[in-house]
């Protein structure tokens, strides 16, 4: 039975596991994007800004 | 703002009604009198194999709508869905491996249920890799949308299987499948935590759609720039 709990704990862990290096990774993609969305908006604005003058 | 708030509220449902589930699961359910502790895994194999599939299905529905409307958006939703939903099937797959190493005493077996499942997997994997390969938009949406179709044909496979072939997986349990039944205060949590499953999934496919609506602003003002 002791083996049991090893194993269900194993099995629980690798879920939890799973879903947290899912999580993070998501968290990574989320901060990525936002700063490429402002660094585009910057290049947009210096862009448009060259153009008037 | 309005997706935010539903992320908010999804996610602290999840959070609450899975903690409230793990402590039902460890504290209130008892051992199972054959396997002992490790039908604890069952808690999670199946609410994640029933809401993977659940997703697997919207997506495909959802690639058909772009097959029709030919709006990207549905394609999106479709890619998010099935990413999302991949990652539970993972979860599936892994919980099984473990439970059969106690169960059976080996990690893996080419039985018909987890071999078809294996299969699904390789597919959707195929999916993703396939949409990292296709630049042209309406390309990849309309290549995703089929290999959802063919995908979700295996999906059926992978679900009747245990009724169609007798072998290594265990047959149907729960009553609503022909199934023999768990005993009183063991089925509640599992259903419970389908829909912990449910929401919490929600939640995360609605990040995923919030990042590919930064995605398509970020190409939509890199397309204006270069037309200065």
């Amino acid at each position: 039975m002791d083996r049991n709990f090893e194993y269900m704990f194993y099995g629980f862990t690798a879920a939890w596991l799973i879903v947290i290096v899912y999580v993070i990774w998501i968290a990574l993609r989320e901060r990525r994007l936002r700063d490429e969305l402002d660094r585009v908006k910057r290049m947009v604005e210096d862009q448009e800004r060259e153009a008037k003058k | 703002m309005m997706r935010t708030k539903l992320i908010i509220l999804f996610s602290v449902l999840a959070g609450g009604l899975l903690a409230w589930n793990l402590h039902t699961i460890f504290i209130k359910v008892p051992d199972e009198a054959s396997q002992g502790a490790i039908f604890r895994v069952f808690y999670f194999h199946f609410p994640a194999a029933v809401t993977s599939f659940t997703c697997f299905f919207v997506a495909m529905f959802s690639g058909l709508v772009y097959l029709r409307k030919r709006d990207l958006r549905y394609d999106a939703a479709a890619a998010a869905i099935n990413e999302v939903a991949f990652t539970f099937a993972l979860i599936t797959l892994i919980t099984g491996m473990i439970w059969g190493r106690i169960i059976w005493g080996i990690w893996w077996a080419w039985d018909p249920r987890i071999t078809s499942y294996f299969i699904c997997l390789l597919m959707y994997f195929g999916y993703f890799m396939m949409r990292r390969a296709i630049d042209e938009p309406h390309r990849r949406a309309r290549l995703s949308a089929v290999l959802s179709v063919l995908a979700s044909v295996d999906i059926v496979i992978v679900w009747k299987s245990i009724e169609w072939f007798r072998t290594q997986h265990p047959g149907p349990v729960l009553e609503i499948r022909g199934g023999g039944g768990m005993a009183p205060g063991m089925e509640a949590p599992l259903f419970w935590n389908v829909l912990a499953f449910l929401m919490l999934e929600t939640a995360l496919i609605l990040v995923r759609m919030r990042q590919q609506g930064i995605q398509s602003e970020i190409e939509s003002l890199r397309r204006y720039a270069h037309a200065f």
